[in-house]
């Protein structure tokens, strides 16, 4: 005789503010099967935790029932509690009366209801439920780390700490990532580059990490634990064996024109160059669709001055496979492109109108002016500028519907830096609201208004040129008028978006992004490094707008979670997963072709039939791989298919449960 | 300045913003009062009040400001506000239902601006389409500015760009009928 | 190509060049022009502000009536471009607002057929490449600020065939006419359009903000698609000039005249000796600049 203990929870007022809880318990207590049943203000707390310890003793029970919040939240919880108490962990269901019932319902009584039917269900379903237990699959002690921005700079270095190797994949010819473009930090003021360039050397010279940079992953197989990364080592025409890094070339190559993307288009390079002079790999790449000599066959001045001889253009992009066991995402963000939305501050054609990263450019002793700020059109002091908030972002019509975050603290160091370098300069900040969440961050703010930087609240409706000034049209919404202001520059705190392809390398990957294209964490509270994808963690503006202290912790954070899984030699595996019966199967491989995660492949098999050997083609599940969806189960033409804690059998004892 | 005493203001103004924002269909909880619209608005500095504290005042549901305000009879429905816009808040079309809230109130505050929509209608009513030079006659009488534009008529009409006669539609029936059929059905706002 | 005709209450009024130009640009294009028979007035800034019905009612009824005839409908004024989009997009939208208006106008009204506005049916549907080729007498030269006012391009989810913000329909056809379009940043702004009469004051501030930027980015002629814009920035120009002390002396012209004026019609014939500004400074900057480019070989 089955023994089944039901526990309603109050999850505080959350469920029982809307379900009577007392009453789902009584009820429980008459359905056929349940020997012991109770309500509880919080069953995921340790006294709640305690009860079902309790009541296994005293009831002798043998399967638990908990009616509370969402399985993604508690089930782990409920199952341990359940393994504390004697029984097999997995002799336990959970239904949700929170989301599915309080949350959504506000009838009272129709509400009990429900939850009483889904109790009804929970237990017809525990009763056929049979004990499971894990297994065990092998760990590669090696770490991915995607993204050589500060996030990912940051977790390779605290895993290579941890002991364990890690290779380091970077999309562009240099690690770094946007960082050392910056010329100062908030709130402290520090230089930025002086913070970011030892951390670049740092991660170059450690021994346990693998620098892949012009390298973009291109294909992910396996699961945690059991990683297979195909790096493509794209061409980079300099052997670095043999390179030194001394320059020559890039004196040398005669087309010095092509914008910079490290001075956002404020600067030039050559085709054959570094992206700075701190770049890691501290040598160059030719950029092949700019080069004379790849493109038209002429030139070839780099080759004839290099002194190693280290030119090689017959280059060609080279794979590399790899085994990791964990993988950290840290893609980091691009800015909004404000001049395919924002026609009303001109569509980008006023080159005054530039964005905060151009002005960090500007204003940075290494960038195009020496840290003179002069404006772009004709390379004047502006006496004048204007700088506005939110640009893209907090706009769900043109932009995004979230707030950035960084802007508004690196508006005000860039208002301060403005007032501090120009004399007699008029410094004007358009806000909404000045958002300084962080430590130290407001009181930078008021230091920026004691500077003389004049903040006024309202949004620039409009931007145009006359002249040499740029009109700026805005409503001071504290006084309730309209300003205008005639600027020199104009600066626009462009939102954070992910950056360009984070899409496609989430995809190859396999993991979800959310309605912005960030990268979705498992839980933003319980689990706010980790993606569904087991094995997969996430470091800085990648999975949301972040500034550099948030992104840091972000990679060290995500570095822990990655250890810990290399910590092992091996992992248990969740047993809720496929199982064949081989009896049945028709070997048709179907389910083949329908598993999202590859983990079906068809085995062959011999049996005795009729006094002779044969030999036949089943399905085989590899338990790695599986991740219990069931797009299987419900494929399998032959029924020879069944999820282990989600049987055919289970579904429809509680579809009996509910109908019958 | 008085002070006021929000929750007595609100709790007297809920039924006349939830009414606004059905007949307009726009949602004024939307606004963050970032004061784009009151920014790029060209008309704003004849206002009385800037066109997001007008919605500031729909926020609020102080009617008998609003709608006895100069401000929602200047917007010229040019919709720069609206294209603008960051949160989508269809400023136009508040600014349509709170002149026909209004109008309906007896509270015009931009009384020849009402007029001359009244007599522009009742022309269009009468012969299918305007006629200028009846209306704006009818128009500076009502209003008391007789000399309004005068010199304009024999400009106008020594270029042939208006006609002492009215221009008749011969199915003019139709357009009355259609004049009756909105009478009758109470202004479709609820559409 | 046939379009159903809505020239509404001004081209036979104040907007009488549009319409001598509209029908001479017409016939040059071989675009057919069927005039909606006894359309009415569409309640213009009237109807909108006093009841939402009649505002969609009065459009409706001239809509229904093309529709019968399976044509889609081409109109010359932007605000009433922007009343019948408006009143089109409703319809299109709830079968609730579809059947009352039906009733109302006592014809069945779908919305299978579209607005759309001169503009676009005489450049992006009749084909630049053949208006050029039509251009036989170029506007060499001249220079032109395009004005598209509010209503044609705004609001942008009624505006179907250029940008709200920097719209470039009526420049590109500048180009293929020979003539050059300035850069200038009031394309879209308001002249004050419906205030003409009732607050005069609004107008004459509102419009002179545009013709000032105009002048100021080096225009010699504004070219509007509006008959409002055109009464506020022509009529009303010396007006504005006395208010504000300054010499503007900018003609105003319909991108159709403009169009005519290239397609070879004679200027009298389409409304040039109609305007307030003196119109014939257009007319000779254009005919140095042919005389101009003649001389060089």
């Amino acid at each position: 005789m089955k023994r089944v203990g039901v526990f309603v929870c109050h999850c505080g007022s959350n469920i029982a503010a809307v379900v009577d809880c007392e009453r789902v318990a009584k009820e429980a207590a008459k359905f056929p099967g349940v020997a012991f049943s109770i309500d509880n203000k919080y069953m995921c707390s340790d006294p709640g935790q305690d009860l079902i310890k309790k009541a296994v003793e005293e009831h002798h029970l043998d399967r638990i029932v908990v009616a509370s919040c969402t399985p993604r939240m508690h089930e782990p919880v409920f199952r341990r509690a359940t393994e504390n108490a004697g029984i097999n962990p997995y002799l336990f269901a959970m239904t949700n009366i929170r989301e599915h019932v309080s949350w959504i319902h506000t009838d009272r009584e129709k509400a009990t209801e429900k939850a009483i039917d889904l109790v009804r269900m929970a237990v017809a379903k525990v009763l056929h439920t049979v004990p499971l237990e894990k297994s065990s699959i092998p760990i590669t002690k090696r770490a991915l780390v995607i993204g050589g921005g500060i996030a990912g700079m940051q977790a390779a270095l605290d895993i290579a700490d941890n002991g364990n190797p890690v290779v380091l994949v970077e999309r562009e010819p240099t690690i770094g990532g946007k960082m050392p473009m910056l010329d100062k930090t908030f709130p402290s003021l520090d230089c930025s580059a002086c913070i970011c360039t030892p951390k670049m050397a740092s991660t170059d010279q450690h021994p346990n990490i693998t620098i892949y940079t012009h390298s973009e992953v291109e294909r992910v197989d396996g699961y945690i634990g059991n990683f297979q990364v195909t790096i493509r080592q794209k061409a980079k025409y300099v052997d670095h064996k043999i390179c030194t890094g001394c320059g020559l070339c890039e004196t040398k190559c005669p087309n010095k024109k092509i914008p910079n993307s490290f001075e956002a288009g404020m600067g030039n390079r050559t085709a054959i160059y570094k992206a700075f002079p701190q770049a890691v790999p501290n040598k160059p790449i030719i950029d092949a669709a700019n080069c004379r000599k790849l493109t038209k066959d002429k030139c070839g001045v780099c080759a004839k001055v290099c002194p190693t001889g280290a030119i090689k253009y017959d280059d060609q992009d080279e794979l590399i496979t790899i085994d990791v066991g964990a993988i950290v995402m840290a893609t980091g963000y691009d800015l909004f492109p404000w001049k395919e939305a924002y026609g009303e501050y001109g569509y980008g054609k006023y080159p005054d109108v530039i964005t905060g990263l151009q002005f960090e450019r500007l204003v940075n002793a290494s960038g195009p002016t020496s840290g003179h700020i002069l404006r772009p059109s004709d390379g004047k002091e502006p006496k004048t500028i204007v700088f506005i908030k939110c640009v893209g972002s907090r706009d769900d019509v043109k932009g995004k519907a979230y707030c950035s975050r960084t802007c508004c603290m690196y508006t005000a160091k860039h208002a301060h830096q403005a007032v501090d370098k120009i004399e007699d300069s008029h410094v004007i900040v358009f806000y909404m609201d000045v958002r300084t969440a962080g430590k130290g961050y407001e009181e930078f703010y008021q230091r920026t208004v004691e500077d003389g930087v004049h903040y006024v609240r309202g949004r620039v409706s409009k931007i145009y040129q006359l002249g040499d000034k740029l009109i700026v049209r805005g409503e001071d919404t504290l006084l309730g008028e309209a300003v205008q202001v005639n600027a020199d520059l104009v600066v626009l705190a462009t939102a954070m978006v992910p950056s360009a392809g984070s899409g496609e390398i989430a995809h190859i990957v396999g993991f979800s992004t959310d309605k912005d294209g960030f990268y979705q964490e498992a839980h933003p509270k319980l689990r706010p490094l980790e993606t569904f994808t087991a094995g997969v963690f996430l470091a800085g503006a990648c999975q949301g707008p972040k500034d550099i202290p948030d992104t840091a912790a972000q990679g060290s954070g995500a570095a822990a979670k990655a250890s810990a899984v290399l910590s092992n030699r091996s992992m248990e595996t969740d047993p809720l997963i496929s199982q064949v019966n081989d009896a049945v199967c028709a070997g048709c491989g179907v389910c083949v072709g329908i598993c999202p995660y590859r983990a079906i492949e068809l085995k062959e098999i011999t049996q005795r039939a009729g006094g002779k050997t044969i030999a036949r083609r089943v399905a085989s599940i590899n338990s790695g791989l599986c991740q219990g969806c069931g797009a299987c189960v419900a494929a399998c033409r032959s029924g020879a298919l069944d999820l282990k804690g989600f049987t055919n059998q289970q579904i429809m004892a509680e579809v009996d449960a509910l109908c019958l | 300045m008085k002070t006021i005493e929000l929750s007595s203001v609100l709790t007297a103004g809920k039924a006349f913003t939830a009414k606004v924002e059905a007949d307009s269909k726009v949602n004024v909880r939307s606004c963050y009062q970032c004061g784009k619209c009151s920014a790029g608005c060209p008309a704003a500095y004849a206002m009385d009040y800037a066109p997001h504290q007008v919605i500031r005042m729909v926020q609020l549901g102080l009617e008998d400001r609003v709608l006895s305000s100069h401000a929602i009879w200047l917007c010229a429905s040019c919709e720069n506000c609206i294209t603008r816009c960051p949160r989508d808040v269809d400023l136009p079309a508040l600014m349509d239902t709170l002149r026909r809230a209004a109008y309906k109130k007896g509270t015009v505050a931009e009384k020849n601006v009402a007029l001359f929509n009244n007599l522009f209608l009742q022309s269009v009513e009468t012969y299918g389409r305007p006629h200028e030079m009846s209306m704006m006659m009818r128009y500076n009488m009502k209003s008391g500015q007789l000399m309004k534009d005068v010199f304009r008529g024999p400009e106008l009409m020594k270029r042939g760009k208006m006609s002492l006669r009215p221009e008749k539609i011969r199915d003019n029936g139709a357009v009355r009928r259609i004049f009756g059929r909105v009478r009758a059905s109470s202004g479709g706002e609820q559409l | 190509m046939k379009y159903a005709y809505y020239p509404g209450c001004s081209l036979d009024s104040t907007g009488i060049e549009y319409q001598l130009s509209t029908k001479a640009v017409a016939g040059t294009l071989g675009v057919e022009l069927w005039e909606i028979p006894e359309w009415n007035c569409c309640g213009a800034s009237a109807a909108h502000n006093t009841d939402r019905l009649l505002s969609l009612a009065l459009p409706a009824r001239n809509l229904a009536l093309a529709e019968k005839e399976g044509l889609d409908v081409a109109v010359p004024c932007a605000a009433c471009y922007s009343r019948m989009k408006a009143t089109e997009k409703a319809v299109r939208g709830s079968e609730d607002v579809r059947e009352k208006i039906s009733e109302i106008i006592e014809m069945e009204y779908g919305a299978s057929n579209r607005t759309l506005a001169l503009l676009d049916v005489f450049t992006n549907q009749a084909g630049l490449e053949q208006v050029a080729s039509l251009a036989t007498k170029p506007l060499q030269g001249l220079k032109t600020a395009c004005y598209y006012g509010c209503l044609m391009v705004k609001p942008p989810r009624l505006a179907e065939f250029d940008d709200p913000e920097d719209p470039q329909t009526m420049d590109r056809l500048m180009d293929a006419l020979g003539a050059e379009a300035v850069s200038w940043p009031y394309k879209t702004e308001c002249c004050g359009a419906g205030f003409a009469s009732s607050r005069t004051d609004i107008v004459l501030q509102m419009s002179y903000e545009v013709l000032r930027l105009a002048k100021t980015a080096g225009a010699e002629a504004v070219v509007t698609a509006c008959p409002l814009c055109m009464l506020n920035l022509d009529m009303r120009q010396k007006e504005i000039e006395a208010k504000n002390g300054v010499a503007i002396d900018l003609p105003i012209l319909y991108f159709t005249e403009l169009m005519a004026l290239a397609f070879g019609h004679k200027p009298a014939a389409i409304g040039f000796n109609k305007h307030f500004v003196d119109t014939t400074p257009v007319v000779r900057k254009v005919e140095q600049g042919r005389r101009a480019k003649e001389v060089q070989p």
